[in-house]
């Protein structure tokens, strides 16, 4: 036997007019599935510091990244250069990893130096109140 | 076909993932309560560093060589590992969890070249994860095995190991001992030994009804396998587990009553949990504890108790717990290890109830669900028994530590900016 899963009724069946609403009625709205393409290799992580502010990111501010995309000339990336971490944009013709922020020089990827993509910014999250 | 992914040295792997700077460096992971080396990365293993060496007497080899030292951090690893997972079902309809860094997957109807498909998964577990894996394929679960310890060691392969025909096998299976097959262990190997079975070669080509009749029906089973004729499936459903042990070894020592019957209450409640989740009832508990082997006076003592009927009550069990310990616990002794096994477990939905025997109340059902459910929401711990204590002290020691980078939001790596 086949059980056929139906949408639960927003109104009482009893009396009244039926909501106007039980035909357009679909799931909650999942925050994960609107950010989130690749659940398994994506990671969240802190920001720290101002060097990303042109391009909308704070201190404080939650980045969530996914290693499964290739990042692109332009994207904001997380970079391991020479085992450090850190957030810039991916320069890739002037082989730089370049600060959204005019005060912050660009850090060019010296020939001896190792550099890994650890995955592409897809988007932040800003905090304008802190919940607890 | 079967692939097993096996993740490479997974717990020190683990450790590297948010530190790419100690990738390609020497990384140690050690036990509950520090005690010993559990896991080595490939340099730490290379420096020499040997595996299950009391920490505190290697400790200081190990800051002279630079080691990168870390006590285990389960949630990292349990986190991990189903990343692993869930990546792998991209790869495979049917996938067996064999354990934390293991997985089968059936790899029927594929139709790229194996090998390829193999350096597909360990590239795309490298770039979603950052673990390392090595891959062996073979048409049965026995041979997979041996492929993935080809895979792991024969350089020239990188990290896959496709053993598709007879001369194949039969060359690996040449070179190594028969301890290496997968089910025998160094009792069983031994005894083959004594029979002049010494590599896999000879235990291939034993006659397999003779042994059955000489050993069990497995060895019969795994001579199969080691033919190529698959004798065991995957098992899909991870099997309900006949008995739940929770053991810890203690940080600070007790030697006193009060502190002990505390830590048996705690891992008496977590064992409950484990229980309940299975949806079973034990209808016996065993509880033991004991000191350090080192010390001059060994003491190891253990007590079985029967409970008053089939349960899954976190009351019950942890008053008979404490009962029991009351019993084997001496006083002046500094206790290393305390533990309790839940034994003599059935189906909770088999349970029979007896008209003239007190059996479990819905009441109390409803009880243990609601502090599991608010446990699980809340985070582990929140709702505790009051015999567990307020004050752990006696709880793991976990000097080294790393953040729970995946599953705690105050644990998430910062990125300078």
């Amino acid at each position: 036997m086949k059980i056929l899963l139906l949408p639960k009724y927003g109104s009482a069946v009893a009396a009244g007019f039926p909501s106007a609403a039980d035909d357009f009625l679909e799931n909650n709205l999942d925050l994960n599935q609107h950010l989130i393409r690749h659940p398994a290799a994506t990671y969240l992580a802190r920001a720290q510091g101002s060097s990303m502010t042109g391009r909308g990111i704070f201190d404080g501010d939650t980045l969530i990244v996914d290693r499964a995309i290739e990042p692109k000339h332009g994207n904001i990336v997380i970079a391991a250069l020479d085992g450090e971490l850190t957030c810039k944009i991916l320069d890739k013709h002037k082989q730089q990893l370049v600060a959204a922020n005019p005060k912050i020089k660009p850090i060019a990827v010296a020939e001896n130096s190792e550099l890994i993509i650890e995955g592409v910014v897809i988007h932040s999250i800003r905090h304008h109140v802190r919940l607890s | 076909m079967y692939a097993l992914v096996d993740c490479n040295s997974f717990y020190a792997s683990c450790e590297q993932i948010f530190r790419p700077d100690l990738r390609g460096k020497p990384v140690v992971v050690l036990s509950n309560n520090d005690g010993c080396i559990v896991a080595r990365s490939k340099e730490a293993k290379n420096l020499g560093i040997p595996d299950l060496q009391a920490f505190f007497k290697i400790a200081h080899l190990l800051r002279q060589k630079g080691v990168h030292v870390f006590s285990s951090n389960y949630c990292l690893y349990g986190d991990i590992s189903h990343k692993v997972m869930s990546t792998l079902q991209n790869y495979s309809p049917d996938i067996e969890v064999y354990s934390i860094d293991e997985m089968f997957l059936c790899l029927a109807g594929v139709q790229e070249p194996l090998i390829a498909y193999g350096q597909t998964i360990k590239q795309t577990v490298w770039r979603d994860i950052r673990m390392p894996v090595s891959v062996g394929i073979a048409p049965t679960k026995t041979l997979a095995k041996l492929a993935n310890h080809a895979a792991k060691k024969i350089p020239k392969v990188q990290g896959v190991c496709l053993l598709d025909s007879q001369e194949k096998w039969q060359w690996l299976q040449k070179r190594l001992p028969v301890t290496k097959v997968w089910g025998i262990g160094s009792q069983l190997g031994k005894r083959l030994n004594a029979i002049n079975i010494v590599n896999i070669y000879d235990l291939a080509t034993a006659n397999a009804k003779h042994l059955r009749k000489q050993f069990s029906v497995d060895v019969e089973r795994i001579i199969e396998e080691l033919n190529g004729k698959p004798a065991l499936s995957l098992e899909l459903q991870p099997t309900a587990k006949k008995q739940i042990f929770c053991t810890r070894s203690f940080g600070e020592k007790p030697t006193e009553l009060k502190p002990l019957a505390q830590a048996i209450s705690a891992y008496a409640a977590r064992a409950c949990e484990k229980l309940r989740a299975q949806k079973q009832y034990c209808k016996s508990i065993q509880v033991f504890i004991n000191t350090s082997p080192y010390d001059n006076n060994y003491y190891s003592q253990q007590l079985v108790v029967q409970l008053p009927y089939p349960t899954d009550d976190s009351r019950i069990i942890i008053a008979n717990a404490n009962k029991a310990l009351k019993i084997i616990y001496k006083e002046d002794k500094r206790y290393l290890k305390a533990g309790i096994g839940l034994l003599d477990l059935s189906e909770r939905k088999y349970n029979q109830q007896d008209l003239f025997q007190k059996s479990q109340s819905e009441q109390c059902d409803a009880l243990m669900l609601t502090v599991d459910k608010i446990n699980r929401r809340y985070g582990q711990g929140l709702l505790y028994w009051g015999a567990e204590g307020s004050n752990k002290r006696w709880r793991m020691r976990q000097q080294f530590l790393s953040p729970a980078y995946t599953t705690r939001w105050e644990d998430i790596p910062f990125i300078n900016c």
